[in-house]
């Protein structure tokens, strides 16, 4: 299963969607909201995804993980909208029946969403600046 | 051909619009992007985007349809 969403996770519905007799591990990843990035503070973050590709992508990334690694079941969302520090912006969780394939799986999955799901991060900064992240990066190596 | 390109994320904001539909003689991605690039003057090149047409990824040179949705996409920063 992979969502974009557009309100906080449920981690507890995630988590018991993904209960399982045969499982004897659960690993889970959360990414969250920072207040810095290279050297700039950070007041808010804002996530903008295509949501048909993402979905199409985030989903198959899952079902490759399922695929690849001995596992019981995988699952992961991702916030889109103004998110402020400290919140979750991105979660993953894994079940198999031991933890090594677990946690390789939860290690495929936002590995593979940070660079092929198209979702873009928007940072405002203290300084009252923003900007889009990577892609302005991008454009100073043009 | 007629086609309808959405922009995301930096694209959106130098575009000024988050759609809009355009009457295009380019068969391909690449063709079209630089169409609109003379329009907009984006500040990202080509090769560092993405296209999908229809929703899905796609070349820069694969043949474009009458009526495609087409979206270039800059670098993910998802996570």
């Amino acid at each position: 299963m992979f969502a974009i969403i557009e309100t906080p996770a449920d981690l507890v519905k995630l988590r018991v969607d993904l209960n399982d007799r045969a499982a004897g591990g659960y690993v889970t990843f959360e990414g969250w909201v920072r207040d810095h990035n290279e050297g700039q503070q950070v007041l808010r973050l804002e996530y903008e995804a295509y949501p048909a590709l993402a979905n199409r992508e985030g989903s198959r990334i899952v079902a490759e993980a399922m695929a690849k690694f001995d596992i019981i079941n995988a699952a992961c969302v991702h916030r889109t909208g103004l998110l402020e520090i400290g919140e979750l912006a991105v979660w993953v969780g894994v079940t198999a029946v031991h933890r090594d394939t677990a946690f390789a799986a939860c290690r495929y999955i936002i590995d593979e969403i940070k660079v092929r799901v198209p979702i873009w991060k928007k940072e405002y900064y203290v300084s009252g600046d923003s900007g889009w992240v990577d892609c302005e990066a991008c454009a100073s190596k043009k | 051909m007629k086609f309808k390109i959405e922009y995301y994320a930096q694209l959106r904001d130098e575009a000024g619009c988050s759609a809009e539909t355009v009457e295009s003689i380019a068969s391909c991605p690449a063709e079209l992007f630089s169409e609109l690039n003379a329009t907009h003057c984006f500040s990202l090149t080509q090769n560092q985007l993405q296209v999908a047409i229809n929703d899905s990824f796609s070349s820069w040179t694969s043949q474009l349809n009458d009526d495609d949705l087409v979206v270039f996409m800059p670098p993910m920063a998802g996570g």
